[in-house]
């Protein structure tokens, strides 16, 4: 049977994690250390450790804001923001879930936004978002100064071919 | 020179003020913009984040019909150009990937055509020289920082910006059009963007920090080619911590004094026209 650590590497498709000397160089640049459960280097230990249920249930991976310094200064180009993608998914694919809901309700509000018209509506994506998520007031007073500032328009142009947007939502479908 | 334009969702709401200058300052410059036809979303974070292949295959849906018009693509929003040129990074390494993708997107992706994004084209093709020329009003008393993100950079082998770490191309843009661009070290940190809507909190520090960083740096305002970071560093930051946000195409607009180039600040959340007229530039 595949370990955690075989699974991961296969999917991250790239250098594989036991290059990672441990140097701490993607936590030092790591602009949300101090929100995350287990820093990034922390996590990379724990995939090692097969750590399985501890990694796809904490909520560092959805904290990642994906801004990618980590790889950037990784001496041995380990892709430390395409592992985080890679535990997202796995997390979302195997049930287990989002520790952090709302970070994935917004995803979700954004393509199924995108699945409905092509390109994002903003208005129509966040009333989607507060619906799922109940956070109804947050931002409220900014939603109504941009749409007089005209910069949330209800009418947005949409793609015209949906057929092919929506075949590529169908073939691409997480199992 | 012609390129294909990808606007992209934020050009066209939350970042028109971007899409508006952009298309002045390329006819300005000589540089003939055909949109690409029936574009959609690239996916941005949240494909990447849930579903690699669905992520690939929505860039790669735009970039085959970019490559129908055989030119450069201008991809202003650093988001999507990130993602485009991830896209491509993937598609050009994995072979077995490539023929999946394009199995899934029902077309043959060539990867003939140039992804770039309007700070290279603009400093590479049309030339720092060449934009002061055009300059009939320095924006002089204009103090900027410049703030490139993290989507225009990283990770760099994938996107190939210049000095990723310590990019310039942007401060010297704004020296050649009379600002004095001020130096500092937060050019390429991260505004939280990405979580800007689910975690505000967190993300509110971040912009707070981002603004005493540019006002320790003596800095009025800030400029920048991102529509994520616009938005997000022109509503999130505390009260008293704001400062004016610009895309640097506005500014470039309004040192050419093109026709317009007064129009778009009236569209920001955080109202720069205060500190310009202040100033004597509008």
């Amino acid at each position: 049977m595949e370990t955690f650590l075989e699974e991961v590497n296969k999917k991250i498709h790239g250098v594989p994690l036991q290059a990672c000397y441990h140097c701490r160089k993607c936590t030092a640049g790591c602009p949300m250390t101090k929100h995350m459960e287990y820093n990034p280097n922390k996590v990379i230990k724990m995939i090692q450790n097969g750590q399985r249920d501890k990694v796809l249930n904490s909520s560092t991976i959805w904290m990642c804001l994906s801004c990618e310094t980590c790889i950037t200064r990784c001496p041995n180009q380990v892709d430390i923001a395409r592992m985080m993608d890679v535990l997202r998914q796995m997390a979302i694919e195997t049930g287990v879930g989002a520790r952090e809901k709302n970070v994935l309700k917004f995803h979700e509000a954004f393509l199924a936004g995108m699945k409905r018209g092509g390109r994002i509506n903003e208005p129509f994506m966040m009333v989607e978002y507060k619906l799922k998520s109940g956070d109804l007031f947050s931002d409220a007073m900014i939603g109504l100064d941009m749409f007089m500032k005209g910069k949330l328009s209800l009418l947005s142009p949409r793609t015209k071919d949906m057929k092919s947007v929506k075949n590529i939502f169908e073939k691409t479908k997480n199992r | 020179m012609k390129v294909s334009y990808y606007p992209g969702c934020s050009l066209h709401a939350t970042g028109k003020e971007y899409d508006q200058s952009m298309k002045a300052v390329s006819r300005a410059l000589d540089i003939e913009l055909k949109e690409v036809d029936d574009w959609s979303c690239c996916g941005a974070s949240s494909a990447h984040s849930t579903n690699f292949d669905l992520s690939i295959a929505l860039s790669a849906r735009n970039l085959v019909l970019a490559e129908k018009d055989a030119m450069d693509v201008m991809v202003p929003c650093a988001a999507c150009y990130n993602r485009f040129k991830t896209a491509e990074h993937h598609l050009k390494a994995d072979k077995d990937l490539k023929a999946k993708i394009e199995g899934v997107v029902g077309a043959k992706y060539q990867g003939g055509i140039a992804i770039r994004n309007p700070i290279d084209i603009i400093y590479n093709e049309i030339g720092i020289d060449a934009l002061a020329a055009k300059v009939v009003k320095p924006l002089a008393g204009l103090k900027p920082v410049s703030y490139y993100g993290c989507l225009l950079l990283r990770p760099p082998e994938v996107c190939q910006f210049e000095n990723y770490e310590n990019p310039f191309m942007m401060d010297k843009m704004m020296k050649a059009i009379g600002a004095d661009v001020k130096m500092w070290s937060y050019k390429t940190d991260c505004c939280g963007g990405s979580l800007a809507i689910s975690k505000t909190a967190i993300v509110v520090d971040m912009c707070d920090k981002l603004m005493s960083a540019a006002k320790e740096a003596d800095a009025n305002c800030v400029v920048t080619a991102c529509p994520l970071c616009m938005a997000n560093l022109d509503m999130r930051p505390s009260e008293g911590k704001k400062l004016p946000i610009f895309y640097f195409t506005e500014l470039i607009s309004l040192a050419m004094g093109l026709p317009g180039s007064k129009d778009t600040f009236k569209s920001h959340i955080f109202d720069p026209q205060p500190l310009l007229k202040q100033l004597g530039l509008i």
